[in-house]
């Protein structure tokens, strides 16, 4: 279909909410058809995503917010969310409910009605709520509230429809739906409707919409905001009083703090619409999560069935991947990655006829760009397993579990539960990873201290970049024994982190630890769909990576290796020295005296220094010297390298 | 605020317990405004779970769904036991 992929700038924003776990995500994704994350671990859902969908004639544009619980934030990503539900452009919300998780999702969707602004709601996952033998009357619960409620099931597209219709019909203005006021109980609603009065004539004329709403977060002592109103009106320090007398009325009154009196009123308004439109069957089906948990989170079963999934994955990753050759590729048979290096290497003898009238331009293309990038992308197979796995694993809700078990162990170092995942994806369980999806996935950890920490230590971790250095290193100078080395290198990584994060969270990063709240989503079966997308969004990022900044650092590196060379016809190759004397050879030449006692000379130096940039680098870079360096030209190439290292050596 | 007698910590609670809420004591205000809007309003039951494998966190039940809370912030919550009921 060619329509524009944009929408009328007029056109009043469509924003999707909800709380994290509710299927949010994949509601987005099937109203837009388009590429993004969906996973069950909380909070995976990070970054403001746009879609589009055609209807009838108009294009319509949707954004997909990160989850939260309440419009009081408590992490980054909630302190997001809750700046864009704000914003005065928003026009519709789409409230995702987890049918589930009723009373709580409801809890944010009573703070929407709070809002006033016009929203409906996706009642999602209400066939598994069905299931379960609760039976929602969704048709009572959108009379209680008086907008217009969806029944969906996200992964399966159901009710879908239905939501771009009444998004449709809301663009074209041809209905607006204004939800009812929320009852507190007749003591708080005296005070809130005095509160707002004077706030409403206090306001100016754009924000008085907003005065019940306002009146509602001060009860609820939400300084900040206060701050921000005082800034809003002229006569401040009438608000205060105001404010003070009203919440002295309201917990004398009630004998609690007000905060609690709003949360409790709120909740009280969500199981009053639970009970009308709600009802059970006999047939109730047990909940087998927490069955399922009596053994996952078991003390002695828990922690063995870890280990196994840990190491299963480590064994699928990179037996699948790397060692096992089950890919035909004439005469012989390959493993993945090692196709895509046979790939890259077909891919640059493509250009061999520029070696003899260009070498300039040959050694560039060959050397510079597809040995480089090439040895990078040789990776991508590794990577995308490893993030398949992982999503799968986020999504059955088995992520949120590790958190829990290993939540003990982390606080000894000064990380925490959460941060497992980061590390994880990092290269923590030594088959692949990378620091760049892993920094991100630290913006679910709600602790500020924690997520600095937790970013700092991630470089440390055995990523999929490393992972060709270490393979390089033990084959030019082990014999035996590779395996066990490797996994000493691995668990090495681990310590470093662990101890830096130890030392980091002691005596460098100073703050309170922040109380800890991790919701243990129900088991799901993970849907191929979503894990596919997940997964792939993930290892797009690792390839973006590698088409942008790896490949202008090789660049960059080739240049400095290659230019100060004087182009003699012959094979420069053949002269050492020519190295040597390129810019990098100088380099390397001048910071040799200190790097000579930890038994780097100036080649490796060379490396290093692209490798600041990034580490997949290393060993393009060395390829690149040794390469330009040697006349043999091996059809192995990391073998030929790994040879000529020790031959260097000795 | 209300007294009442027999009061304990969340956080003491054995395995299995039901209790109900009383209130929240202590602890950042930020923390308790998250406990609240998650469903930790006075009068709500809680069952403790279970323990994490190395005894930390703990895992409690309310409102149909699971959440882990440590130890040391669980403590700021104050609970009244309910006698366990064989299900």
């Amino acid at each position: 279909m060619a329509y524009p992929r944009r929408a009328s700038s007029q056109q009043p924003r469509v924003i999707i909410i909800g709380n994290p776990n509710c299927g949010k995500s994949s509601i987005f994704n099937e109203i837009t058809g388009g590429l993004q994350e969906v996973s069950n671990y909380p909070g995976v859902t990070v970054e403001k995503k746009i879609g589009f969908f055609h209807y009838e004639g108009e294009n319509i544009r949707v954004e997909d917010l990160p989850g939260l619980y309440s419009l009081t934030p408590y992490t980054d990503e909630e302190i997001i969310t809750r700046e864009e539900i704000l914003k005065s452009d928003v026009g519709l919300i789409v409230d995702v409910v987890d049918s589930l998780n009723l009373e709580r999702n409801l809890y944010l969707t009573i703070q929407i009605m709070e809002l006033g602004k016009p929203f409906i709601i996706a009642l999602n996952m209400s066939d598994i709520a069905q299931k379960r033998g609760v039976i929602i009357d969704h048709e009572k619960l959108s009379r209680i509230l008086n907008v217009p409620v969806v029944k969906t099931v996200g992964n399966r597209g159901e009710g879908i429809e239905e939501l771009k219709s009444y998004i449709h019909s809301y663009i074209r203005k041809q209905s607006i739906w204004v939800p009812k006021h929320v009852t507190y109980g007749h003591e708080v609603d005296t005070v809130v409707e005095q509160l707002s009065e004077f706030l409403e004539n206090k306001l100016p004329d754009n924000e008085k919409e907003k005065a019940r709403w306002y009146t509602i977060k001060l009860l609820e002592k939400d300084y900040k905001l206060l701050e921000e109103i005082k800034n809003k009106i002229s006569d401040s320090q009438e608000l205060e009083r105001n404010l003070e007398s009203a919440i002295k009325e309201l917990e004398q009154h009630e004998n609690e703090d007000s905060t609690v009196i709003i949360a409790q009123r709120r909740y009280g308004f969500a199981s009053g619409a639970i009970r009308e439109c709600v009802s059970y069957t006999g047939e109730a089906k047990q909940n087998i999560t927490d069955q399922i948990d009596n053994i996952i989170c078991n003390r002695v079963a828990g922690p063995v069935i870890l280990l196994g999934v840990i190491s299963s994955l480590f064994y699928v990753v990179f037996k699948t991947t790397q060692e096992w050759k089950w890919i035909p590729f004439p005469p012989e048979w390959v493993s993945p990655v090692e196709l895509f290096e046979k790939f890259f290497e077909n891919f640059a003898l493509l250009f061999s006829f520029l070696e003899k009238d260009y070498p300039a331009i040959h050694s560039l293309l060959s050397d510079g760009i597809i040995g480089g990038v090439g040895a990078v992308l040789s990776f991508i197979p590794l990577i995308f397993v490893l993030f398949l796995l992982i999503s799968a694993l986020e999504d059955t809700g088995y992520v949120a579990r590790i958190a829990f078990i290993l939540d003990r162990l982390m606080r000894i170092f000064g990380l925490q539960g959460r941060s497992i995942l980061a590390l994880i994806i990092s290269g923590g369980i030594g088959a692949g990873g990378c620091a760049v999806p892993g920094i991100l996935a630290t913006r679910t950890l709600q602790e500020r201290k924690d997520k600095i920490i937790t970013m700092l230590v991630i470089p440390f971790m055995s990523c999929g970049a490393k992972l060709p250095v270490y393979a390089l290193l033990i084959g030019a100078f082990f014999q035996y024994h590779r395996t066990l080395l490797m996994l000493t290198l691995w668990a090495l990584s681990w310590l470093i982190a662990l101890i830096s994060a130890f030392i980091l969270s002691r005596f460098v990063i100073r703050g309170e630890p922040t109380p800890f709240v991790l919701e243990l989503p129900p088991y799901h079966v993970p849907v191929l769909k979503s894990v596919l997308r997940h997964a792939w969004g993930r290892t797009w990022m690792y390839i973006r990576k590698a088409g942008t900044l790896i490949l202008a650092v090789n660049i960059i590196m080739w240049a400095l290796i290659y230019i100060p060379i004087p182009y003699q016809g012959t094979k420069q190759k053949s002269e050492p020295q020519g190295i040597e004397s390129s810019i990098a050879g100088i380099l390397g030449r001048t910071i040799e005296p200190v790097t000579k006692h930890i038994g780097f000379d100036w080649k490796v130096n060379i490396a290093l220094i692209g490798g600041m940039a990034a580490k997949e680098v290393i060993v393009g870079t060395l390829g690149t010297v040794y390469h330009m360096e040697t006349a043999e030209n091996n059809e192995n190439n990391q073998d030929s390298l790994s040879v000529n290292l020790a031959h260097h050596k000795e | 605020m209300k007294n009442f007698c027999n009061t304990e910590r969340l956080s003491e609670l054995e395995e299995g317990t039901k209790a109900r809420i009383v209130g929240i004591r202590g602890g950042p205000p930020t923390y308790r405004q998250r406990l609240l809007d998650l469903g930790l309003t006075p009068g709500t039951i809680v069952k403790v779970n279970r323990e994490a494998p190395l005894g930390d966190p703990i895992e409690l039940e309310l409102k149909g769904y699971f959440l882990a809370l440590r130890r040391k912030d669980a403590w700021h919550i104050l609970v009244e036991p309910l006698p366990n009921n064989p299900e």
